[in-house]
């Protein structure tokens, strides 16, 4: 992953971005497989791999194909990348081991969901248990940030395509593009 | 695409199978990994490359804008929907256990609804997303 994000930077070719940028996802939605978070990786690899490339490419399709070269060279960007990125591995530091059972995460709600969710739901899959069902609202939340931002996109994007649209059917068809 | 006949029949062939693999996963997903967010994300990237491959007018014969637009909003309102008629049956929001007699099968139920709701509106809204983006392009 580290390779395809140096090579990602050094890319100008914006379609070759698009497509390291889906291998990226795809080479993370492996690493989630290795954390036995399959459902994460599922995730990862048809929204990631898969959508967010062919809206890329869209994208692209809308615009150019080329990155504009700038000249300058950004000094305080990178002070802070650098800045942000030690404070979130000092983070880290701090944090149980992976798979540490003595990990306060494994001791809140975890052992609840997992020793009643099979009597008090009766799904045998407990991820699916949590989301749908002891985390409802959660995920009813989810459900509808994803509405809203559909309509979002439709009423900026879908809408002055309508007016561009009558425009030309209307007016005399004059620099609609 | 139209003039690429490998890619042509290589996603002639695959689309049914992501179909049914999406619908697989919507509605196993209360025994293996999966659910309502994959299903459709699978189900959307599916018709997408149909949209892609064959002729992105035919799969707006196939699903209108219409169609997709008011699916977007349906999956939202299934969902709430389940929540609410748990209300009404003597329970909380989005208690599932009053759905059915026995609580385990009205939490079966439950599930099972609101999944499809989600994907319902995670496919709707990736279709939707889609048109609205190939569209700019004329």
């Amino acid at each position: 992953m580290v390779v395809i994000g140096l090579a990602l930077v050094q890319v100008r070719d914006l379609f070759g971005v698009v497509m390291l940028s889906g291998l990226f996802t795809l080479t993370a939605a492996a690493l989630y497989v290795v954390m036995d978070a399959v459902d994460v990786a599922f995730t990862e690899a048809a929204v990631g791999a898969g959508i967010a490339t062919v809206l890329m490419l869209e994208t692209l399709a809308l615009t150019t194909g080329t990155e504009k070269v700038t000249r300058h060279r950004a000094m305080a960007p990178f002070v802070m990348v650098v800045v942000t990125g030690a404070v979130l591995i000092y983070g880290t530091l701090d944090m149980p081991r992976y798979g540490d059972p003595r990990a306060p995460i494994h001791h809140h709600v975890a052992p609840r969901y997992i020793g009643e969710s099979g009597r008090e739901v009766g799904v045998p899959n407990i991820v699916t248990s949590v989301l749908a069902s002891y985390r409802g609202y959660d995920t009813l939340g989810e459900v509808t940030v994803i509405f809203t931002a559909t309509a979002g996109v439709l009423a900026l994007i879908g809408r002055s395509r309508r007016r561009r649209r009558q425009r030309q059917s209307g007016g005399g068809g004059e620099g609609a593009g | 695409m139209r003039g690429n006949v490998i890619l042509r029949i290589a996603a002639k062939l695959l689309i049914p199978c992501i179909l049914l693999f999406a619908l697989y996963v919507q509605f196993h997903g209360d025994y293996g990994p999966g659910g309502g967010f994959q299903a459709g994300v699978i189900f959307g990237s599916g018709f997408i490359l149909y949209a892609l491959v064959v002729d992105i007018d035919s799969a707006r014969r196939v699903v209108p804008a219409v169609v997709s637009r008011v699916a977007l909003a349906l999956g939202l309102l299934l969902y709430a929907g389940v929540g609410v008629a748990g209300l009404f049956l003597g329970g909380r929001y989005l208690n599932y256990s009053v759905l059915a007699d026995v609580p385990t099968t009205g939490q079966h139920l439950g599930i099972t609804l609101i999944e499809l709701g989600v994907g319902i509106t995670v496919a709707a809204a990736m279709v939707t997303v889609f048109y609205v983006f190939a569209g700019e392009e004329r």
